[in-house]
């Protein structure tokens, strides 16, 4: 009984991972159509700023200020890679509006520069961030031992879920991004500047993927190709959630986290995989859409 | 009622629905819509946008499926259970609002595969142009006046052109019941009575669904009207008789 | 007329140089070539694919890959015995899916089949239900990462990270031999030729038009009366089917095949092989996939830092400002030149031209 609860709480953890690797992913997908690939390469980055936070803290901070690297790591993170975001948007990506396809191998291909920037600057080898000690260890609650780290991941989930949530739903700007994520002729039309929209997306999207980076440190040793591990999955999740409804990527982000470690914890890693898959095939059977979809009446 | 149980008796029905609803949500497009048509009749629907009436042309085609209720073609098939490629095959061709032709093969080729055959990959792999093919696409490009430009790219064509092209690669599949969506939207006035009198050479042999808003297209071409509002058939007639109805004038002007 | 005859020509041509090359390079450069050739077939299934039919797979390195397999496997066994990998597992015996394959015919034909038959089973539950674009190329990428990891932990059966490798002999002849070398390379170009007759009649046929029409339209080519997931289906599976042919005459040259060979970065380089050449032709994937894997054998050699750095460059600069490829580049050229001479008049007639596709 106490190794399902654990189980069940390891995917919800895993779940939470990819729902933040995800959120990014779904948000630019849904607004813009553009699958961006380089998404696990700006996780990485994420990932190497906060390794960049600690080396500076260890070198040039007091040590007993050494745990406050993480905390200031996570917005430096967001906003480091929102830049870096806007940047491939301005450069790549606004000239794939309607080419999914295109968009996919551009930002393919902009992810390899990005992955072999870092690696010039960092070296190939992965390299291992310390967490800091307020997340070390766990907590017991009858009889699990639900680690902080983990812990901590889901609650900052669940934060960024809420800012995401108050900025679309609760703010002018939120509403001129629903706009255009429903009618961007409509909204065009309107006197809302689809381009500003797309470009603060992307960059907010970009952002989200940043403080994903920063979370990978606690799990293990992070190098170059890290993002790679994760970018399909929270590709899966998208597909599994439908586009236009965050309500889609959590469900998806949750349900493949729970599914995929217990198939783990049942067979193995790889049959996990192998099972996972087969899940997502048929699941797209009977909704091939996802979870949510949004209709439209145009023929292609 | 009366004029629909006289029709029924006089000449073949191609076309009945009965108490066709299709639902949104908690919208219904379509709230018991009964309808009825006969061979070599050109109708058209009419009525305010969000009447159904391009819904009801999706049932028509298999790209909505109704949620209660069916549509029956030719007395026999129940079009609401077929896939739209089998609903093409039993004859009933649709043209789409805007011009849905493919850009980038050659008008020839547009009409080729459009042609009524044996549309299985095993047929079509070894298929060849019969001079029996040319003559038929060739007979079709004279229909719609585009026999100089049979091998340039599709995409190239003027909007009425390519409209017209739609037309013929519907009328390529030899259908029994033909569904067009606002054929002459954005076209020149030239090209409007172009494609009025296309309407009428097509609906020589065989019925015609139109939907149009062009009052004056319709009261130009049409043998019969079927006024559409909220979903439900309002009424029906030749023009002048829609015209007069109180109703009609009520959804229309607004008048009580 | 005479433009088309002149292409096709140069095809001919092209053909006959690559049959002579034996004759002219060197024993290393030979084998360079003919792996590069080996890639030149796999582009040409996903140039069909991706270029006529619209569907992007990123996962074609998995039936590449598995042809690879079938052949290592049935080299690996005629070279003798139980493969070393298996006896460092503890396994004494060979399973019956190794065993089959000890016999050339049944590997050949496994090595293009069960891509086929894999891709099939994969497309019908995907087209099916109308699960295309964007949907089914990351379908398409999750496939390979869940191959590629169940090969990597299978090690007792699959060899693991490192692959097969270690076998010397073919048909009794041995593998590193000039001869051997020279007659499989003449096998991979005229399997080339032959792929490319397949593929250009395929294109040009009422199938291939009934494709294209599908690329540009599925809906509509839906209301034409196609069955368009029918043809989807068939055209992946033929694809697959490719890939496995070249994967087989690829690690006959190679002497190698691993995972790595076969994974995600691979299976989108090689569609950025067609990306480079020119989509929606046959000569571009041929062209693209021997230029990019020359121009990367002689970069990472030099600068082997610079190389990622290039060719994520190159993937961006040609999908963003040149998506018809090196294709797209001369034929705008040529079209040009036309016009000049000539005039003006002509520069519209150019865009008429739609004489059958190469």
């Amino acid at each position: 009984m106490s190794s399902v609860a654990m189980q069940i709480f390891n995917g919800i953890s895993l779940g939470s991972v990819l729902l933040l690797v995800a959120m990014g992913l779904a948000i630019t997908f849904g607004l813009m159509r553009v699958i961006n690939m380089a998404h696990g390469d700006l996780i990485m980055i994420g990932a190497y700023v906060t390794y960049l936070m600690q080396v500076i803290f260890v070198q040039y901070i007091p040590e007993q200020f050494f745990d406050w690297y993480f905390i200031l790591a996570i917005p430096v993170a967001f906003i480091i890679v929102a830049g870096i975001g806007m940047l491939l948007e301005f450069t790549v990506i606004r000239h794939l509006y309607g080419r999914p396809l295109d968009s996919l191998l551009a930002t393919f291909g902009a992810g390899l520069i990005l992955q072999q920037l870092i690696r010039t600057i960092f070296g190939a080898p992965n390299v291992g961030v310390q967490s800091p000690s307020f997340l070390q260890g766990s907590l017991e609650i009858f009889g699990l031992y639900l680690p902080f780290s983990r812990l901590f991941m889901i609650g900052l989930v669940i934060v960024c879920l809420g800012g995401l949530f108050i900025y679309l739903y609760r703010t002018r700007q939120g509403r001129r991004v629903r706009a255009v994520m429903q009618n961007r002729e409509m909204a065009t039309c309107m006197g809302i500047s689809s381009r500003k929209v797309d470009s603060l997306t992307f960059a907010m999207g970009a952002g989200f993927a940043g403080v994903a980076g920063c979370t990978l440190t606690l799990i293990g040793p992070i190098g170059p190709t890290i993002g790679l591990n994760y970018i399909v999955d929270a590709f899966m999740v998208v597909v599994v959630g439908g586009v236009g409804a965050l309500t889609g990527t959590v469900i998806g982000a949750l349900g493949i986290g729970v599914f995929n470690t217990f198939f783990e914890y049942w067979t193995n890693a790889s049959m996990g995989k192998v099972l996972i898959f087969a899940l997502i095939i048929a699941f797209l059977q009977w909704r091939p859409s996802g979870l949510f979809s949004m209709k439209t009446r145009s023929l292609d | 009622m009366e004029k629909i149980e006289k029709k029924k008796r006089s000449s073949t029905t191609v076309l009945q629905s009965e108490k066709l609803i299709v639902q949104f949500g908690g919208l219904k497009a379509i709230n018991e819509f009964s309808f009825q048509l006969s061979d070599r009749e050109l109708h058209f629907i009419i009525g305010p946008n969000g009447a159904g009436k391009t819904t009801f042309l999706d049932v028509l085609c298999g790209k909505t499926k109704p949620s209660s209720g069916n549509v029956l073609f030719k007395q026999t098939i129940e079009l609401g259970k077929l896939y739209e490629y089998q609903i093409v095959r039993k004859g009933v061709g649709r043209k789409f609002q805007a011009p849905s032709i493919f850009p980038s093969l050659s008008v020839m080729s547009n009409l080729e595969i459009a042609m009524k055959q044996q549309k299985g990959f095993w047929h079509t792999l070894r298929a060849k142009l019969s001079e029996k093919d040319k003559d038929r696409i060739h007979e079709m490009l004279l229909l719609i006046g585009l026999e100089q430009e049979s091998n340039r790219t599709a995409g190239t064509l003027a909007h009425g052109q390519k409209q017209w092209l739609e037309i013929a690669m519907v009328l390529m599949q030899e259908p029994e019941l033909v569904l067009l969506d606002e054929p002459i939207a954005g076209m020149t006035e030239e090209e409007e009575e172009k494609t009025g009198e296309l309407l009428k050479t097509i609906a020589k042999d065989r019925a015609v669904i139109v939907v149009e808003h062009d009052m004056d297209f319709v009261r130009k071409f049409a043998d019969k009207v079927t006024v559409m509002h909220e979903g439900t058939w309002l009424c029906d007639g030749s023009m002048e008789e829609v015209q007069q109805n109180e109703r009609v004038l009520e959804v229309y002007l607004g008048r009580r | 007329m005479s433009y088309l005859y002149s292409k096709k020509t140069l095809v001919i041509l092209g053909f006959v140089i690559l049959l002579v090359m034996p004759f002219v390079l060197a024993p290393f450069n030979l084998n360079l070539l003919g792996r590069f050739l080996a890639y030149a077939i796999l582009a040409l299934g996903i140039g069909v694919l991706w270029g006529y039919a619209g569907i992007l797979s990123l996962g074609h390195g998995i039936f590449f890959g598995f042809g690879a397999y079938a052949m290592a496997m049935y080299l690996t066994l005629q070279s003798g015995g139980i493969p070393d990998f298996m006896g460092w597992n503890g396994i004494t015996e060979l399973p019956w899916f190794w065993a089959i394959f000890s016999n050339p015919i049944v590997a050949i034909v496994l090595a293009i089949a069960v891509p086929m038959l894999f891709a099939g089973i994969l497309g019908y539950f995907t087209f099916r239900n109308r699960i295309t674009g964007v949907y089914f190329t990351i379908l398409t990428q999750a496939l390979v990462i869940v191959v590629t990891t169940l090969i990597i932990s299978q090690q007792q059966y699959t060899g693991g990270t490192n692959g097969i490798t270690g076998f010397d002999t073919i048909f009794g002849y041995s593998l590193n031999s000039v001869t051997t070398q020279q007659m499989i390379y003449w096998t991979t170009v005229i399997f080339l030729g032959l792929v490319f007759l397949i593929c250009y009649k395929l294109v040009n046929s009422r199938f291939g038009k009934v494709l294209i029409a599908i690329r540009d339209g599925e809906n509509r080519t839906r209301f034409l009366g196609y069955n368009t997931s029918v043809y989807q289906v068939i055209v992946y599976s033929f694809s697959a089917g490719v890939a496995g042919l070249a994967g087989m005459l690829f690690v006959l040259q190679v002497g190698i095949i691993t995972p790595s060979m076969m994974g995600i970065v691979p299976s989108i380089e090689m569609v950025l092989w067609v990306a480079i050449g020119g989509r929606g032709t046959l000569i571009g994937p041929v062209i693209g996939a021997l230029i990019t894997n020359g121009a990367s054998t002689w970069f990472s050699q030099t600068y082997p830092d610079a190389w990622l750095f290039f060719i994520g460059l190159v993937f961006v600069l040609v999908v963003v400002f040149m998506p018809k490829g090196i294709m797209g580049i001369i034929a705008t050229i040529q079209a040009r030149r036309r016009a000049k001479k000539y005039g003006k008049d002509r520069k519209e007639e150019t865009k008429l031209y739609n004489s059958s596709s190469i």
